[in-house]
């Protein structure tokens, strides 16, 4: 395994496997302890460098870290240097200068994460977590994980993700890990927020919720992010969730024990209805505790050893 | 943990040919007496539960949980603690993968709690075990058995109950293989590559 971890097509089928298993050993280490700490990171400093808001990655990250007996330094966007015009650069050497050994970042801009890694402004390990439309490795490691722990290993499993493919780091990341896993993936979304050149990922497209529903062992449903959008995209939220939002209707249509996941946050009403979300075949609340198993085994494989991961 | 023998290689001496110092009788027989060592010094086996160390720890306390089992003809609780993440060398080598951790049902707390391993060295691998135990509850009491004690201490930790002491130089390498995973069981004692480790 690398000394970063800045994309899921960085894991091939043993690495990411590593990684799950060794996440469901944090879950058994942790889970209903009265001591949910271990000493594995003791004296190691892992600082949380968010130039885009986030409070569940951020707060996995630092519950994950914490976990692992390691400090925690938080940098956000607002409120600091970083709004005040510093570079990628000099924030990297400020950190460096304060002998952090692992930094998680979310940047708005892609690849922002290669850059902090590549350019030899720091030796601590890099954690991609989420770079403007490009990747965000932990939570497809996070999907795999909520998935693999419901259907067993991912070979030949059907996983639809639906909605804004287009702004989607989560899905670009997923069709890679999943793929990598065994999976079949397929992706649905109006042709307008589906990527140019998804002709080349490896997996199948679709502008038709319903007949990918049918056969489906679980569905990931997309956030439309407002935010990243300069243009018109579609033309109404309203007929965006008709055409691509999960009611009861098309729960209905998906087998019966299809599981439905949230990267979050959620707009109940817009890609996913109220009743669904909340349904016990929605698994939203359970990737965000899995969330914090998965980070403290990417931390503790990247940070707990020198040199390569074995 | 044991020590890792070096393959006896064509070019390899005599000299390093592994030796069987037990064979799979003897193992029997030293987990036998074993097993009943710990009933007597229990007063039978209430409240006992029996956590082996991975890899090889694991078998050998689900052996010792069978042979207790027979004897009183109750079960004995019988799982897995995983020292990895407690381990005072993770910063000398690349991060480790996890064993399987598995604390049975009843927990630990108030239970006398024997640890069990194949090879007791250093004392660190128990050391370990010892804090790692501490986060899962608080036993009445800790015992420690190992099938081999062959010396060297680094820390002040003994073992309760002893397959068979074996006094052995640090150049010396000692491997336990039991069937469960090895395909066969025997203790060799051989001559390790570089430090003993």
């Amino acid at each position: 395994m690398n000394r970063h971890l800045l994309s899921a097509a960085d894991l091939d089928r043993a690495d990411a496997t590593r990684v799950l298993d060794t996440a469901a050993e944090m879950a058994r280490l942790t889970e209903g302890r009265a001591v949910k700490k271990l000493p594995t990171l003791r004296g190691r400093t892992v600082v949380n460098l968010f130039f885009e808001d986030s409070t569940r990655t951020r707060t996995s990250f630092e519950l994950a870290a914490k976990r692992l007996s390691a400090d925690v330094v938080n940098f956000s966007a607002k409120g600091s240097s970083l709004s005040k015009g510093e570079s990628l650069k000099d924030t990297a050497l400020t950190l460096a200068a304060m002998g952090a050994d692992g930094v998680v970042v979310r940047h708005s801009a892609s690849g922002a994460p290669h850059r902090l890694a590549h350019s030899g402004w720091i030796r601590a390990s890099v954690v991609n977590a989420g770079d403007g439309t490009h990747e965000h490795p932990t939570q497809a490691l996070l999907d795999a994980y909520t998935l693999r722990r419901h259907l067993g290993e991912l070979d030949g499993r059907r996983i639809a993700i639906v909605g804004d493919v287009l702004h989607s780091r989560v899905a670009r990341s997923n069709v890679l890990l999943l793929t990598t896993l065994g999976a079949e993936v397929t992706l649905v979304g109006p042709p307008t927020l589906l990527p140019v050149g998804v002709e080349h990922w490896r997996c199948q497209t679709s502008y038709e919720l319903d007949p990918v529903l049918a056969k489906s062992d679980a569905v990931m449903m997309l956030r439309v992010q407002r935010e990243r959008m300069s243009a018109a995209y579609f033309p109404s939220a309203r007929e965006y969730s008709r055409r691509y939002g999960l009611d009861a209707r098309r729960f209905g249509i998906l087998p019966e024990d299809a599981l439905v996941l949230h990267p979050g946050p959620m707009i109940r009403g817009m890609e996913i209805t109220a009743d669904v979300a909340d349904s016990e075949r929605s698994l939203i609340v359970e990737q965000v505790t899995n969330g914090v198993y998965v980070r403290m085994a990417v931390l503790y494989l990247l940070l707990a050893g020198e040199g390569d991961v074995r | 943990m044991s020590a890792s023998v070096s393959d006896p290689g064509p070019a390899t001496r005599e000299l390093s040919q592994p030796r069987a110092v037990l064979d799979a009788d003897d193992i029997v027989r030293a987990l036998t007496r074993i097993a009943h060592e710990i009933i007597e010094r229990n007063r039978g086996s209430t409240d006992l539960v029996v956590l082996g160390i991975p890899s090889r720890g694991v078998p050998l306390a689900r052996r010792l949980a069978a042979h207790i089992t027979d004897v009183e003809g109750t079960d004995v609780p019988v799982g897995a603690l995983d020292v990895t993440m407690y381990r005072d060398d993770l910063r000398l080598g690349p991060a480790r993968a996890l064993e399987h951790t598995d604390i049975p049902a009843g927990g630990v707390d108030g239970k006398v709690v024997v640890l069990v391993d194949d090879v007791l060295f250093s004392g660190r691998t128990i050391r370990a075990a010892l804090t790692a135990l501490d986060d899962v509850g608080r036993p009445q009491a800790v015992r420690l058995a190992v099938l081999v004690d062959r010396g060297h201490r680094e820390l002040p930790i003994r073992a309760d109950h002893v397959g068979k002491n074996l006094p052995t130089s640090l150049r010396e390498s000692v491997k336990v293989l039991l069937e469960e995973v090895d395909g066969s069981d025997a203790v060799l004692l051989g001559t390790a590559k570089e430090d003993g480790r």
